[in-house]
């Protein structure tokens, strides 16, 4: 039997709708069962206070603090560390081996499991460099992990740059960096974090990397020095899920809903950030 | 004898394959405008972007012989970027850099290390104005270079170029997305020019060539076919390949 192809375009169209749909219900579950559950816990002393009791009271303000000091140290290693070597691959790199095995170890990076850099980032930082577990050790780890993420996307920034503003810019006599500095860079410059904030939101929710490098499985106090270990909330969640008994569902709930409002809201920044640009964007 | 502005001895280009230019020597005299013409893949904008050592981006460029400018070798004895800044190019497209028309043609001066912000202003409206453009944009400096028309973005790349004080402009068919008004203006502004700097201008319009050369350079399959006054070139050509191209028997 043949069918008309009216009606074969509106059954296309179902499965595709369908296709879509299948990937938007499980994020919305997710959400609205965390948000129902969860919101309860969340008040202004939820937030703000020390654990108490065993983690069966209190607040996760220090798993909050800990976290973010993870987050900041990680981007502030990987961001630099990952544009510079953007550059490198994308405007000075000669085509080569030599190249194809950093790019190669790049993606290579990328595919690492999480509880590999974790093991990876003991032995190195922790035990190796003797930095302990602290923060210093936990966002090391998690900045290597972000490195590829940082790098790919910035290597696509620096690409979609037109070739044509690098030959106006060098035709004047103006050297090759600073071709780079003054008119590539702040052309990839939204690309770039936009991409990077993304990947960033991503480790904030990572669990393997901390657990042996930083993450304390209690410590009702806020970390002195980046030499000190401290709470995140993944590992927290973890602990609460987990280890410890009798805790009410609505603390683990919170803790997650104000894991993933701290990712949406990284997120967020990275949409605002490249819509603004965009609008200024000229080319 | 005046010395000329450009030499150029013995050029071969090849990209790995076919060669683009064969064997090409002569010179460019100071502040003359030369056009050159030719059917598209003779070679026409390999040899210039020969001048202004642009083809060293293109890894797969390969060159032998030499170009001097004021008698000394571009390749052996200056680096890139004074070569650059000397002979300088616009392109077949216009290229405003995504920045404001003062940041445009402040740009080359900047990065080479003029920061006096009345010093600047100066050279932009030198520049503005030997370009034919201050007056259209003298009231709207800080808007972007990207919001003028084609014709006004070409003058705006044309400014920005002469703003590093170069000696020599390449200029690299750079009517070939223009209308005929605006053709004619980016064209008076080169015989306004012609008092300061030589200037070279590839393009694939004769008329073009005939209307603002002092002399033309015919290029074919990579070969400099002839070269000669614009007048004899037009009237009494001596090769017939040139005639041939001329009377649009080919290319």
């Amino acid at each position: 039997m043949k069918l008309k192809p009216q009606i074969k375009q509106k059954i296309a169209f179902a499965l595709l709708g369908l296709a879509a749909v299948t990937v938007i219900v499980p994020v919305i579950l997710i959400l609205a069962i965390l948000v129902q559950r969860g919101w309860p816990a969340i008040s202004w002393q939820f937030l703000k206070e020390m654990p108490r009791m065993g983690m069966r009271a209190g607040g996760i303000f220090p798993a909050i603090i800990g976290t973010l000091c993870l987050v900041a140290g990680a981007i502030s290693v990987a961001l630099p560390l990952g544009i510079l070597t953007a550059v490198y691959l994308v405007e000075y790199a000669k085509k080569n081996w030599w190249t194809r095995m950093i790019e190669i170890a790049i993606v290579n990076l990328a595919g690492v499991p999480s509880v590999v850099y974790g093991l990876f980032g003991l032995g190195l930082f922790v035990i190796f460099f003797h930095f302990g577990s602290s923060i210093l050790a936990g966002s090391l780890t998690l900045a290597i992990m972000e490195l590829p993420v940082i790098i790919t996307s910035s290597k696509e920034a620096l690409m979609s740059v037109p070739r044509s503003f690098r030959e106006a810019s060098l035709a004047l006599g103006v050297s090759k960096w600073e071709t780079i500095r003054c008119v590539v860079l702040p052309n990839a410059l939204p690309g770039i974090l936009t991409g990077s904030i993304l990947g960033v939101s991503r480790t904030a929710g990572e669990t393997a990397p901390i657990l042996f490098t930083v993450a304390a499985f209690y410590l009702p106090r806020l970390p002195q020095s980046i030499f000190d270990q401290c709470m995140a909330l993944p590992y927290h969640l973890y602990v609460l899920s987990t280890q410890v008994p009798n805790v009410r569902p609505a603390l683990q709930y919170g803790t997650a809903l104000v894991l993933v409002g701290m990712v949406f809201f990284l997120n967020l920044v990275a949409i605002i950030v490249r819509s603004h640009i965009r609008s200024r964007k000229q080319w | 004898m005046v010395e000329p502005k450009i030499v150029v001895k013995d050029l071969n280009i090849d990209y790995g394959g076919a060669p683009a230019l064969k064997d090409v020597n002569f010179s460019v005299m100071d502040k003359e405008i030369l056009g050159v013409i030719g059917p598209s893949n003779s070679g026409k904008t390999s040899f210039l972007r020969a001048l202004n050592r642009l083809n060293d981006l293109d890894l797969a460029c390969k060159m032998k012989g030499s170009i001097f400018l004021n008698g000394k070798d571009i390749n052996r004895e200056m680096d890139a970027e004074e070569v650059r800044k000397k002979v300088t190019m616009v392109f077949a497209l216009p290229i405003p850099l995504p920045m404001s028309i003062f940041d445009n043609v402040a740009y080359g001066p900047r990065r080479h290390g003029i920061r006096d912000k009345k010093n600047l202003a100066e050279i932009v409206e030198k520049s503005l104005k030997a370009a034919f453009l201050w007056d259209e944009v003298k009231d709207r400096l800080s808007s972007s270079g990207m919001k003028l028309s084609g014709g006004q973005q070409q003058r705006l790349c044309i400014a920005r170029t002469l703003a590093v004080e170069p000696e020599v402009i390449l200029y690299d068919e750079p009517c070939s997305g223009l209308d005929p008004i605006s053709t004619a203006k980016v064209e008076d502004a080169m015989r306004e020019l012609k008092s300061r700097y030589t200037q070279i201008l590839v393009t694939n319009n004769v008329k073009q060539a005939a209307r603002v050369g002092d002399r033309v350079a015919f290029f074919l399959m990579g070969e400099l076919v002839e070269i000669n006054e614009t007048d004899r070139i037009f009237t009494a050509p001596q090769d017939k390949r040139t005639d041939d191209y001329l009377t649009g028997r080919f290319g």
